[in-house]
């Protein structure tokens, strides 16, 4: 049996559609992404799976539990991260555990070994209030508090937003120790290179789910013709590419261009026409397409 | 070609108390460049970025921006620089023409002048039809690119921008970096703070902060090359590692 | 149980390490008080005045004398025609001016009595009121004299000051005050400090939660609770010892009154809480709504019985109406409780409603 099943899930807020029909699976033990930029509908998304708000129309059963008639009981296996870091600033480390123990009814000492490996960054500073914690340390905490009940699944809505590179890069070694516990987890992120670090992910634009598959088999999918290119000049060489025949769309992609180029498309050409414009240092090869390629692929269709 | 030098730091030290915020950074940025300023939570970005605003006096050193004095000619810099964050850019209960005003009328741009700009401005974006629209009522994306196009309204010499892209789409990301590709073409420098890797890779050169230090400073192709990094994330990495500070 | 246990404990800390507030919330009723008795009496000190008569004479001067004898008032000047009352009132330096007309002094005994009159800068209506029953008292205590021994009419004026010999403020804004304050921390810091952690997102953690939101909201009202008790002892304590205005009646009466009159105000905030989503709301609501009616329509300031009968009719659904008639019964009349019956009978109606509205009102979800 799945532990998450959403089926046709439709919500509305006045005139804007937040959730356009969404429907997929999540498998028990999986960790699932779901991508997209901010205002494509993650939260909400999340809020419904998690008992928070009712969906317009459609259903969504979690661990077996209906979300609009066993709310009670599925609060009670829900490990819930939302957006903002959701802790009491003006208490400390320690205490803010606390309390969330005590509001499933449990203790840190009875679940401890669930959060060590997380708590031990934490260890150090347990007296300092939480508002006083840096980006990471308060991603750590949140994290520590949605887990200390033990719960079945972990819903974390863009736990890596606002915090450095090396600590999101040690919150998703954290989540792949989670995973191994048998916790299913459910992430949402706007950054496409995370996307990679999923089991499977869910491509969302607009409230709807453009593709739902393993990164990798998203990113060998990817029907077109990609090719990066960089000279000397890339401020200006971003338009002279688009004007060059045979090149579908171009856009910039860190410190080369991508663009994806139709039938017939002249690579030697392009170079000539480059060297012609004035460019120097040209190169040019045909590209592997990231998640990030993938994802502007679809959104373009 | 001796290219012009808009901001040159020079041993700029920022010590609150026994606490050294920024250590001794020194630096140059070109006329026209994409700079980016990376360096994680508490590397001392933000006080060195105010520091070269002429928000915030040095502790020692010597700071020149757009040619002004950092210490003497903080209010000359002032109108001489713009500033775009993503927290704060534009007012939501204000009209697009209405925010365009206000800022202009900020920099004391005379009535006709904003009402050109204005129009050139809005035709550029394709926003000539939102003209009236409420700030609150555009898409997220296009905010974006009418922040950037506000901060830059009144051809200052650099604009600041506080992590710019992060959260947008994919595709308005593009756009964005675009529009600074464009205003560094016509002169105007660039100097982004952020803590997103993938932004640096849009980067000409940038510079990464450790414990208030400036420790490298290059192309994103060269350092990825120096570091043997497939991407400015794992440089990032390689250095961030070596941090003994957070905030 | 011990769920809620670890609520209020969390609420304490939340209220204990927010220093700020709570030394406004301890201070503020002694400041209050400090206040509305010493600086903002409307009582009469030293006032301005200045004596008009074309023809002075011994008997005019004695009153000039009483008056300047009093501490009430301070006789600045003497004028000579009526002209110049235009002048002093509008230069600020005379707050009242005592005209004697022609041949005063000689009718003083006759049969028709003789006039005068008070002419006062009437832009404050309530010190000007008291301006002239002060003058006429004192006028009045001269003219009996004078009448005693020379018999005749005399000066005819009647005053009497009921209920409050002194005049003393205090008597009234006491209970003003008390029923302000608890309202003000009861209503205001339980709802603000409820769509607190709406906006902070905490509350979403906490409806995940298996917690019943019942206790996540009652377990906010507890420190409050305990805060007004404080508040409410401040206040007595105060007006007992510094402004002497004592405890007439039963202090156990006063007391249960004023337990009904937190719980109301505290299912109040509650109900504010469950309408609100941000903590800007939560204070537009308690306070515009609650405050600005509390302070006007309360009688604490202006006395319900002469409002025109709409706002009698609004003002009975302000608690701190019957709260603070409640408390003039008790406290400043003496009387017993079963005097107070109707206004403690409306408090618990209020209370009642409130709750019973707000639990209906309490979501198990985000909207």
């Amino acid at each position: 049996m799945a532990a998450v099943t959403v089926e046709n899930i439709t919500k509305r807020y006045g005139d804007t559609v937040a959730l356009d029909g969404v429907s997929f699976e999540v498998e028990p033990g999986e960790l699932f992404g779901i991508i997209g930029p901010d205002g494509a509908g993650k939260t909400s998304l999340f809020r419904i799976i998690a008992t928070l708000i009712l969906a317009d129309s459609g259903t969504a059963t979690v661990l077996g539990f209906d979300v609009v008639k066993d709310y009670k009981e599925l609060r009670k296996r829900i490990g819930y991260m939302p957006g903002r870091f959701s802790l009491y600033q003006d208490m400390t480390v320690e205490e803010n555990l606390a309390f969330f123990a005590s509001v499933f009814g449990t203790t840190i000492e009875a679940n401890y070994h669930l959060v060590e490996g997380i708590y031990k960054f934490l260890e150090p500073f347990k007296k300092r209030r939480a508002g006083k914690l840096s980006g990471g340390m308060k991603q750590k905490l949140a994290l520590c508090c949605a887990l200390i009940h033990k719960p079945d699944i972990l819903y974390l809505d863009e736990p890596t937003t606002g915090v450095d590179p090396v600590s999101r890069k040690e919150f998703w070694e954290m989540l792949k120790q989670l995973q191994q516990e048998g916790i299913t987890i459910i992430v949402s992120t706007p950054y496409m290179d995370e996307a990679n670090l999923c089991d499977r992910i869910a491509l969302i634009q607009e409230g709807r789910f453009m593709q739902i598959d393993t990164p990798q088999r998203i990113r060998s999918g990817y029907s077109a013709l990609l090719w990066v290119v960089r000279t000397n000049r890339m401020h200006s060489l971003l338009n002279d590419v688009r004007a060059f025949p045979g090149v579908d769309y171009g856009y910039a992609f860190g410190e080369t261009h991508h663009f994806v180029a139709g039938e017939g498309f002249d690579p030697e050409g392009l170079k000539r026409y480059l060297r012609d414009l004035g460019h120097g240092d040209i190169v040019l090869y045909p590209g592997e397409a990231t998640i990030e390629d993938c994802y502007m692929l679809l959104a373009k269709q | 070609m001796e290219e012009e030098i808009v901001i040159h730091a020079e041993e700029l030290t920022k010590t609150f108390g026994t606490f050294t915020a920024v250590d001794h950074i020194s630096f140059d940025v070109r006329r026209g460049e994409v700079f980016g300023f990376l360096g994680a939570n508490g590397a001392g970005k933000t006080t060195a970025m105010r520091m070269l605003c002429g928000l915030s006096r040095p502790t020692s050193g010597i700071g020149t921006v757009a040619g002004y004095d950092i210490v003497r000619q903080a209010e000359k810099i002032k109108r001489n620089i713009g500033y775009m964050s993503q927290k704060f850019s534009l007012y939501e209960d204000l009209r697009v023409w209405e925010n365009i005003r206000l800022y202009a009328g900020i920099y004391g741009m005379h009535d006709r002048e904003i009402a050109e700009k204005t129009d050139a401005l809005l035709e550029r974006l394709h926003f000539t039809r939102e003209r009236n629209t409420m700030v609150s009522q555009l898409p997220l994306g296009w905010k974006q690119k009418l922040a950037f196009s506000v901060s830059i309204f009144h051809d200052p010499a650099i604009v600041f921008l506080d992590e710019p892209t992060g959260g947008v789409d994919p595709y308005t990301r593009r756009q964005f970096w675009e529009m600074i590709y464009e205003a560094a073409d016509r002169g105007i420098t660039v100097f982004v703070t952020t803590h997103y890797m993938d932004e640096a890779e849009y980067c000409d050169r940038v510079s990464i902060m450790v414990d208030g230090r400036i420790e490298v400073l290059d192309t994103p192709g060269n350092l990825k090359e120096r570091f043997g990094a497939r991407s400015m994330d794992e440089v990032f990495h390689s250095l961030a590692r070596k941090a003994t500070r957070s905030e | 149980m011990k769920q809620f246990g670890a609520f209020i404990k969390k609420e304490f800390y939340h209220i204990l390490r927010d220093r700020r507030t709570v030394l406004i919330v301890l201070v503020m009723p002694v400041v209050l008080i400090v206040l509305f008795g010493f600086a903002l009496s409307t009582e009469v000190r030293n006032v301005d005045i200045a004596i008009l008569t074309p023809e002075p004479d011994r008997t005019i001067e004695q009153i000039a004398d009483r008056l300047d004898a009093s501490e009430y008032f301070t006789v600045r000047q003497w004028l000579r025609t009526p002209d110049e009352i235009d002048r002093v009132m509008k230069s600020g330096e005379i707050q009242m001016v005592i005209a004697f007309g022609p041949h005063f002094s000689g009718n003083v005994l006759t049969p028709d009595g003789s006039q005068m009159q008070l002419v006062v800068d009437a832009s404050d209506s309530n010190m000007a009121q008291s301006y002239v029953s002060y003058a006429s008292g004192i006028i009045a205590d001269f003219s009996r004299e004078l009448a005693a021994t020379g018999g005749g009419q005399g000066i005819e004026t009647q005053v009497q000051f009921l209920y409050n010999p002194q005049m003393k403020s205090a008597y009234n804004f006491v209970p003003g005050i008390m029923g302000l304050i608890m309202m003000l921390i009861c209503a205001m810091m339980t709802s603000i400090s409820i769509v607190r952690e709406k906006e902070m997102g905490t509350m979403e953690v906490l409806l995940v939660s298996p917690v019943r939101p019942v206790y996540i909201v009652v377990s906010k009202m507890v420190p409050y609770f305990v805060l007004s008790c404080i508040n409410l002892l401040t206040i007595l304590l105060l007006s007992v010892f510094v402004l002497k205005v004592p405890v007439a009646g039963s202090l156990a009466a006063l007391g249960l009154v004023s337990l009904i009159y937190i719980i109301t105000n505290l299912s109040l905030g509650l109900l504010i809480s469950t309408m609100a989503q941000q903590q800007v709301i939560a204070l537009m609501f308690s306070g515009l709504l609650l405050m600005v009616p509390a302070i006007v329509l309360s009688g604490m300031v202006f006395p319900v019985e002469s409002m025109p009968p709409l706002l009698q009719a609004i003002s009975c659904i302000v608690p701190p109406r019957w709260y603070i008639s409640a408390v003039r019964k008790l406290m400043i009349q003496g009387l017993p409780l079963i005097y107070a019956w109707k206004e403690t009978v409306i408090l618990i109606s209020m209370a009642v409603v409130l709750i019973a509205a707000s639990l209906k009102l309490l979501n198990n979800r985000l909207e």
